[in-house]
């Protein structure tokens, strides 16, 4: 192999500094608070008292597994119809697809608020046509709506991708041999495009299950998922050995499911994103 | 002896984005035949085979299948199967798994699956490879998985798309000869695509040569090569001096200005006509005996025989021969009536000069072929 020469050593410099400064020391510290109590000897009770929030992990795995579903639901149909369209309207989707995820995930939850909140638009439009309101935020279907709203093109994005580039003559020769469009797709475009499958669903997984914002905002304040716990264990209780310790299983689930994920995926090498 | 046609094309047309690929095409195909369409890329042999497919409408005409109409018949709802280029195996499935697939899809029971692949696999000798992956498999074992994912299904008509073009020289012929049989042996109709006119000429029953999106000659491999319709067609088969000639009357052709008896008529009187004489029905004779005399400018030895080229009043004429001639001697060329063959004057008359080699042209052809509009139109 070819010896690295002294500039492509330097070049990785201000790189390696960043990851130890802003992602492996962080992470020595959630470690550190995790296994010490308030007064900083070491301990198991905050991992111990952690089954205090069994439900609100259930809760969160829940939330997340539905929107995670749901966003495959509608994302795989959208992501095969957009890889069958003519290439110059393909761009034309994606850009469209994109654009939202220029901005801030922060400011589109807002934005969704603004539109379904009880004196929203939404609901102001319905007044005014004399229809009775409907209350959306505040149930868990408002949070799971803005998963599904914030996250839907990290599931659209992985799949098209795995889609357009499988061979056309593939689909082709399905229907050579007997597959109508339905079968074709359970048949060749699904196994196919398992490895964009799977990053998507990882793309959209992991974030929902680690939100609170989401779950601030839509849900009013009346669900708790695992990030609104973390937040307020750091923020308002101050305590953060529970925090850090709640953060250190969520990142384990997290790491266990993507193993999980990436265990499907080895048969066809695919691209996954970790 | 009369067979059924299977395939009927009737007047059919396509043009993309303008661009005519398809005109007018008229052509049916018998059923057990062996037909090759032939032709340079662009001259719309594919197309011709998509549209028998299923994966192309016609833009006009109609085409029948077993004397039904099926213009709107979807492709797997039609009674044939194709071997696609690059064989388009799925990536995801083993060996068995590819060639069941048309059964499985057909919801054949499990039992009879396991037969038939087995037997299909074991007609394209690939006995004992069922549960290996495609991606392992050689380019020429993929071409077996390919054919055997067709024929499994027993089509009545079996489309074949170069299916040989990927493979190298050695594996082609071998294949050549394992097609051949295995359309002897099932009996189904093949359709095959191809550019290669040796690969044509040694398998098919009926030869369909295309050019420009029309049909140039429709015939028996020794009628093509034997009586090649124009001088497209000549240049395309095999290798041929193509000259111009006038038929003085009828059985004399006069050309390279000399009048030579041949087997031809009806022609009119002094009618300009394009002359074709194959290089290897041309006998060298000594100087003084020759119908022609010219002086060697090449000589290359090409194993079955020597090609000469010699120059006769600025035409170069191709020979193949046995009999050395060295470089610069003066030889005479002798040509029996039956080496002349005549061919009325057509839109090809002047693309094919002096000793046309198959190769050299058919890449010109193929740059020409980008723009082929303007020829179809004049017709």
């Amino acid at each position: 192999m070819k010896r690295k020469t002294f500039l492509e050593r330097a070049a990785a410099v201000p790189h390696i500094v960043w990851m130890i400064l802003f992602i492996v020391a962080p992470l020595l510290f959630v470690i550190y608070f995790a296994f010490t109590d308030a007064s900083g000897k070491f301990s198991f009770s905050n991992i111990v008292n952690l089954s205090n929030y069994g439900n609100i992990f259930l809760m969160s795995v829940l939330f997340a597994f539905l929107a995670t579903v749901i966003c495959l639901l509608l994302g795989y149909p959208l992501a095969f119809f957009m890889s069958r369209l003519k290439p110059s309207t393909q761009r034309a989707v994606v850009l469209l697809l994109m654009l939202p995820m220029w901005i801030s995930l922060l400011i589109r939850t807002y934005s969704l608020l603004a539109l379904l909140d009880n004196g929203g638009l939404l609901n102001s439009l319905l007044q005014a046509l004399n229809l009775p309101t409907v209350k959306i935020v505040g149930t868990p279907g408002a949070v799971i709506l803005g998963m599904v709203y914030d996250f839907l093109p990290y599931m659209v994005l992985p799949i098209y991708t795995t889609l357009s580039k499988l061979d056309i003559r593939l689909f082709e020769a399905a229907e050579d041999l007997g597959c109508n469009g339905v079968k074709t797709l359970f048949k060749v475009a699904l196994p196919l495009s398992k490895s964009g499958i799977i990053s998507g669903i990882t793309m959209v997984f992991v974030p929902s299950i680690s939100t609170f914002y989401i779950s601030q905002k839509l849900g009013g304040g009346r669900f708790d998922l695992i990030g609104d716990t973390i937040e307020r264990q750091f923020l308002m209780n101050n305590n953060k050995n529970v925090g850090a310790a709640i953060s250190l299983v969520m990142m384990i689930l997290i790491l266990i499911s993507v193993a999980v994920m990436n265990k499907f995926g080895d048969d066809d090498g695919g691209e996954l994103i970790v | 002896m009369e067979q059924t046609k299977i395939i009927d094309l009737k007047n059919i047309s396509k043009s993309y984005n303008g661009e005519t690929v398809l005109n007018d095409i008229n052509l049916y195909i018998r059923d057990k035949e062996f037909v090759t369409l032939l032709g340079p890329s662009g001259c719309g042999k594919t197309t011709t085979l998509r549209i028998i497919g299923g994966f192309e409408t016609p833009d006009t005409g109609d085409i029948y299948f077993d004397g039904v109409k099926i213009n709107d018949v979807p492709p797997y709802k039609r009674n044939v199967n194709t071997v696609f280029q690059r064989y388009a195996l799925f990536p995801h499935l083993n060996v068995f798994e590819n060639v069941a697939f048309g059964l499985r899809v057909a919801k054949v029971k499990e039992k009879e699956i396991v037969k038939r692949v087995k037997e299909t696999l074991e007609l394209v000798n690939l006995k004992g490879f069922e549960r290996r992956s495609v991606a392992t498999l050689s380019g020429g074992q993929q071409q077996r998985v390919a054919i055997a994912r067709a024929l499994v299904n027993n089509p009545k008509v079996l489309l074949l798309d170069e299916p040989l073009a990927a493979l190298d020289l050695k594996l082609r012929k071998d294949m050549q000869n394992e097609l051949k049989a295995l359309h002897e042996r099932t009996g189904i109709t093949f359709i095959y695509v191809t550019h290669d006119q040796e690969e044509a000429l040694s398998m098919s029953d009926t030869i369909v040569v295309m050019a420009n999106g029309k049909i140039q000659q429709i015939g028996t491999p020794t009628d093509i090569y034997n009586e090649p319709k124009n001088a497209f067609v000549a240049d395309f088969i095999g290798e041929s001096n193509i000259l111009d000639g006038v038929m003085t009357e009828d059985f004399l052709a006069k050309f390279a200005g000399h009048e030579f008896k041949c087997l031809d008529k009806g022609f009119e009187k002094n009618e300009p006509v394009d002359i074709v004489v194959r290089p290897e029905d041309i006998d060298i004779v000594k100087a003084e005996e020759g119908m022609l005399k010219g002086t060697v400018t090449s000589v290359t030895f090409k194993g079955v025989h020597w090609e000469i080229i010699v120059d006769i009043q600025n035409f170069k004429w191709m020979i193949q021969t046995t009999d050395y001639c060295a470089l610069g001697s003066v030889i005479g060329l002798s040509i029996d009536p039956d080496a002349i063959h005549v061919m009325k004057k057509s839109e090809y008359s002047d693309m094919f000069g002096a000793y046309s080699s198959y190769s050299d042209e058919f890449d010109e052809l193929s740059v020409a072929d980008s723009q082929p509009a303007e020829e179809v139109k004049e017709e």
